[in-house]
C-alpha cells in the first residue's frame, strides 16, 4: 500500500526515446555523424556494433554525460538536450558498474531514491535488492560481492529508480559466459515485468538478438540498418550488417538482366540470382550474399533450375567437425571461399577435404546488398598505432588552444 | 594505529588493500630492518628514555643554575601545566586554526589540480611544481619575508589603513594572526599533496554514477568525492597539525610571533636554552608528546579511516 503511494512519483511506464541528426565530434574524429533514433516506449532496443563504432557515446549522449555537437534528444517528449544528467529521468548501468565502493549495497540501491526525497526508499530499496535475489548481501560492501553479484546491484541500483529509460552499457561484458547467459533472460524478464524502455549497448551479435525487439546495427556513428533481429539476420542490407551478424557469402558483380521477380547478377561468369524485393539496388555492380547454414552441399551436379543457383564443380579445402554442423570451405573457380554449413541429420554422410562438390542455395534465401565489401581490414582500428598517435597529437594541441 | 592513516590507499580502488597475509619468517627481513631499528634505538628510543629521565629531575640544593641532579619529582609536571596553561591552550587553538584554514585552501586546490586539470596533464605537472616549490626556500627566510611584508611600514599594513579596514594604530606582526596565517602558509603543501594523491586516483566514473543518480553536482561532491578522498584529507590534516602544535619559528617573537602568541615550542625553546630549566622544558615536550597521540588516536578513530583503509 505504502508502496504504491510512492510509486506514483516514478515514471508509470518506459517513456520514447528520439535521437533527432545528433552528431558528436571529438577532437580529432566524429564519434556520431547525424544520428535520428525513435525508440518506442516499453520496447527493448540493442545497438549492436564493433568497439568504436559510436554505441557508447551515444548512450553517454542520452544519459546526459556528453553533451550532443548538434542535435536534439528526446526523452518522452520532452527536449533533455539542454538539461545535466542528474535532471533526466534516466538511468544508466555503467559496464564497470561504478558501485560507491564506500556505502553498503543497500545505501548504494538507495541513493537514488534518497536524492529524489522517495518516501519509503528502505523499503523499495530491499525489494528490489529481493528482486535481483540479492537482499542477503544488503549489508555488505561492493567489494565483497562477486562480479555477478555487483552486476545484479547497478541493476537494481538503477531499475529501482523506475527510470522513463534505463540504458545499459555493455553490463554484461565482464561475466563469464553462463552467467551472461542466465543474467540475460533476467535482464529481459526484468524488462518485461516492470514495462521500462531498455537502450541496450553491447557488441555480442548473440545477445542483442536474443534479448531485444528491435536491433540497430552501427557502425562508423551511423546506424547501419535497424530492425527485428530475423529481419536483420535474413535481410541485411549492407555487407556490415551480412558480415557482423552472422557469417554470409558474398559475391560482387554486375546486374546483366532483370525481371518483375528477380534480378540475375553475373559473377565470373556464373548467374547469380535474387528476388528483386530482397535486394537493395537493381543495377551497375551489385553484392549478392548467402548465409552458409542455406548453402546444401552435393557430390553431383543437381538439376538445373530457375529456383536453385548451382555453382561447381569446386573443391573442399576444409571440414571441420563442430557436432551440430559440420563447417565446409568450399574452394569455386573464379568465385573464391564459400562457408557451407551443413547441419548433422544423417549418419556419415560426409565430404573431407580435397572432395569435388557442387554447391546450391534457394534463390528465395539470397540478398543483394547496398555496398560492396570492403577489400580488406573494413575500418581502420582506433587502437590501430598511426591513429593513436594522430589522437594524441590533437589532444596536445586542443590543450595548448584552451589554454 | 593511529597512523595507519598515512597508508592512504587510492579512493575506491576495485581491490580493498592488500589483505595481511601470512609471512614466512625470513632473515632477509630482519637484515633488512636492522640499520633502520639501530638508527632508532640510537637517536630517538635513547633521546626519548634521556627525556624522560630529565622531566622527572629536581634542582640540587645549592647548586648551580642548571644543575639538576635524577629523582622522581611528579611535581614538575604540575608545575608546568599550571604555569604555561596559556600556552598549551594557545598551541592547540592556533594548530587546529591553521589546520582548518590550510584545508579549506587546500582541499579545492588540490581538487583542481588532481580533478581538474587531470584532461591537461602539462598544467597539471605545472601546477603540483608550484605547489612544491615554496620548499627549495629556507622556511625561515620564507618566515621572515612574511615578516616584511606584514610590518608596520609594508604595504599591506599601509594599505588596509588606507582603506580604513583597520584603525591607524593597528598592526600585524605579532599579532595572532600573522601567527596562524604563518603556520597556515607553511604547510599548505603538506595538506593539499596527500589530497592531491586521493583525488588524483578518484575514478570519476563515480561521480558520473552519483550524477546518473539525481544528486546535483554540490551533492554528489558531498556523498561521493569527499567521502571517497577522506584518507587524504586525514593524512593532510595530521601532517599539519602534529608539526603546527609543537611549531616555534612563526610564534617566535623574531618572526611572525610575540610574547602573547608565544606557543608551547617558544616555551620549551625558552626553558631549554635560555631559564636551563631541563626537567620543565622536559616535562613540557612529553605533554606535547602525549597530548598530540591521544588526540590524533581520538580523530583516527572517530573518522573511521578503518573502513577506508
Amino acid at each position: 500500500m505504502n508502496k504504491e503511494t510512492s510509486a506514483r512519483q516514478f515514471a508509470e511506464a518506459g517513456a520514447d526515446l528520439s535521437l533527432v541528426n545528433v552528431t558528436k565530434r571529438f577532437p580529432g574524429f566524429t564519434a556520431i555523424d547525424d544520428l535520428s533514433l525513435d525508440i518506442p516506449a516499453g520496447s527493448f532496443f540493442a545497438l549492436l556494433g564493433p568497439s568504436g563504432c559510436g554505441k557508447t557515446t551515444t548512450l553517454r549522449l542520452v544519459a546526459g554525460l556528453e553533451e550532443p555537437t548538434e542535435g536534439r534528444i528526446l526523452v518522452g517528449g520532452k527536449d533533455v538536450t539542454d538539461t545535466k544528467a542528474y535532471q533526466r529521468p534516466v538511468n544508466t548501468v555503467f559496464q564497470s558498474y561504478a558501485l560507491f565502493p564506500h556505502m553498503s549495497v543497500l545505501d548504494n540501491v538507495m541513493f537514488g531514491l534518497k536524492r529524489r526525497k522517495i518516501a519509503d526508499a528502505d523499503q523499495l530499496a530491499k525489494d528490489a535488492l529481493a528482486l535481483v535475489e540479492l537482499g542477503h548481501v544488503a549489508n555488505r560492501k561492493p567489494a565483497q560481492l562477486s562480479g555477478g553479484q555487483q552486476q545484479r546491484v547497478a541493476l537494481a541500483r538503477a531499475v529501482v529508480n523506475r527510470p522513463a529509460l534505463l540504458l545499459l552499457d555493455e553490463p554484461l561484458g565482464a561475466l563469464d559466459l553462463k552467467l551472461r547467459r542466465q543474467m540475460q533472460l533476467e535482464l529481459k524478464e526484468i524488462q518485461q515485468e516492470v514495462g521500462l524502455t531498455f537502450l541496450h549497448v553491447t557488441h555480442d551479435q548473440e545477445e542483442a538478438m536474443t534479448m531485444a525487439d528491435t536491433v540497430a546495427v552501427m557502425n562508423q556513428g551511423r546506424i547501419e540498418q535497424m530492425g527485428a533481429p530475423e529481419e536483420l539476420y535474413e535481410s541485411p542490407q549492407t555487407s556490415f550488417v551480412a558480415t557482423f551478424l552472422g557469417q554470409s557469402n558474398l559475391f560482387t558483380g554486375e546486374v546483366s538482366g532483370s525481371t518483375n521477380q528477380v534480378i540475375t547478377v553475373s559473377v565470373a561468369g556464373q548467374e547469380l540470382r535474387v528476388p528483386t524485393d530482397r535486394a537493395v539496388s537493381h543495377r551497375g555492380d551489385v553484392t549478392v550474399g548467402i548465409r552458409p547454414e542455406k548453402v546444401v552441399l552435393h557430390r553431383e551436379k543437381p538439376a538445373q533450375s530457375s529456383s536453385v543457383t548451382v555453382l561447381g564443380p569446386g573443391r573442399v579445402t576444409d571440414a571441420s567437425f563442430s557436432g551440430v554442423s559440420t563447417q565446409y570451405l568450399v574452394e569455386v573457380p573464379g568465385m573464391g571461399q564459400i562457408i557451407v554449413f551443413a547441419q548433422n541429420t544423417s549418419l556419415g554422410e560426409h565430404a573431407s577435404e580435397g572432395d569435388e562438390v557442387f554447391v546450391s542455395w534457394q534463390v528465395d534465401h539470397a540478398f543483394g546488398l547496398a555496398d560492396a565489401p570492403a577489400p580488406e581490414g573494413k575500418y581502420v582500428s582506433d587502437t590501430d598505432t598511426v591513429s593513436v598517435a594522430v589522437q594524441e597529437r590533437e589532444k596536445l594541441e586542443a590543450e595548448f588552444e584552451e589554454a | 594505529m593511529a597512523f595507519g592513516a598515512f597508508q592512504s590507499s587510492a579512493p575506491g580502488g576495485s581491490v580493498a588493500a592488500a589483505a595481511p597475509q601470512v609471512q614466512r619468517k625470513s632473515p632477509v627481513a630482519l637484515w633488512l630492518l636492522l640499520p633502520g631499528i639501530l638508527y632508532l634505538i640510537l637517536f630517538f628510543v635513547t633521546p626519548l628514555f634521556s627525556l624522560v629521565l630529565t622531566s622527572f629531575q629536581e634542582s640540587v640544593p645549592g647548586g648551580f643554575i642548571g644543575e639538576y641532579q635524577t629523582a622522581f619529582r611528579f611535581e614538575n609536571y604540575v608545575e608546568v601545566v599550571s604555569t604555561y596553561f596559556t600556552h598549551i591552550g594557545r598551541s592547540f587553538v592556533y594548530a587546529s586554526l591553521a589546520t582548518v584554514f590550510a584545508l579549506l585552501l587546500g582541499y579545492p586546490l588540490a581538487y583542481v589540480i588532481g580533478v581538474k586539470l587531470r584532461a591537461y596533464p602539462l598544467w597539471q605537472a605545472l601546477a603540483l611544481v608550484l605547489l612544491i616549490a615554496p620548499f627549495f626556500i629556507s622556511f625561515l627566510l620564507r618566515t621572515l619575508a612574511w615578516k616584511q611584508i606584514f610590518s608596520d611600514e609594508g604595504f599591506v599594513v599601509g594599505a588596509l589603513k588606507t582603506m580604513q579596514l583597520i584603525p591607524a594604530d593597528a598592526y600585524l606582526t605579532g599579532t595572532p594572526f600573522s601567527v596562524v596565517f604563518g603556520l597556515t602558509y607553511m604547510f599548505l603543501p603538506f595538506m593539499a599533496l596527500p589530497i592531491y594523491a586521493t583525488l588524483e586516483k578518484l575514478d570519476l566514473r563515480y561521480v558520473e554514477a552519483g550524477g546518473d543518480l539525481y544528486a546535483n553536482p554540490v551533492t554528489v561532491f558531498r556523498k561521493v568525492t569527499f567521502p571517497l578522498s577522506i584518507p587524504g584529507v586525514i593524512s593532510g590534516t595530521l601532517l599539519t597539525f602534529i608539526p603546527a602544535t609543537g611549531d616555534y619559528i612563526n610564534a617566535s617573537r623574531d618572526f611572525l610571533g610575540s610574547t602573547d602568541t608565544a606557543m608551547m615550542g617558544n616555551v620549551i625553546e625558552a626553558n631549554f636554552l635560555v631559564l636551563q630549566n631541563f626537567p620543565a622544558a622536559a616535562a613540557l615536550s612529553l605533554i606535547l608528546m602525549m597530548s598530540i597521540l591521544i588526540l590524533v588516536s581520538i580523530y583516527v578513530r572517530r573518522s573511521g579511516t578503518d573502513d577506508l583503509l
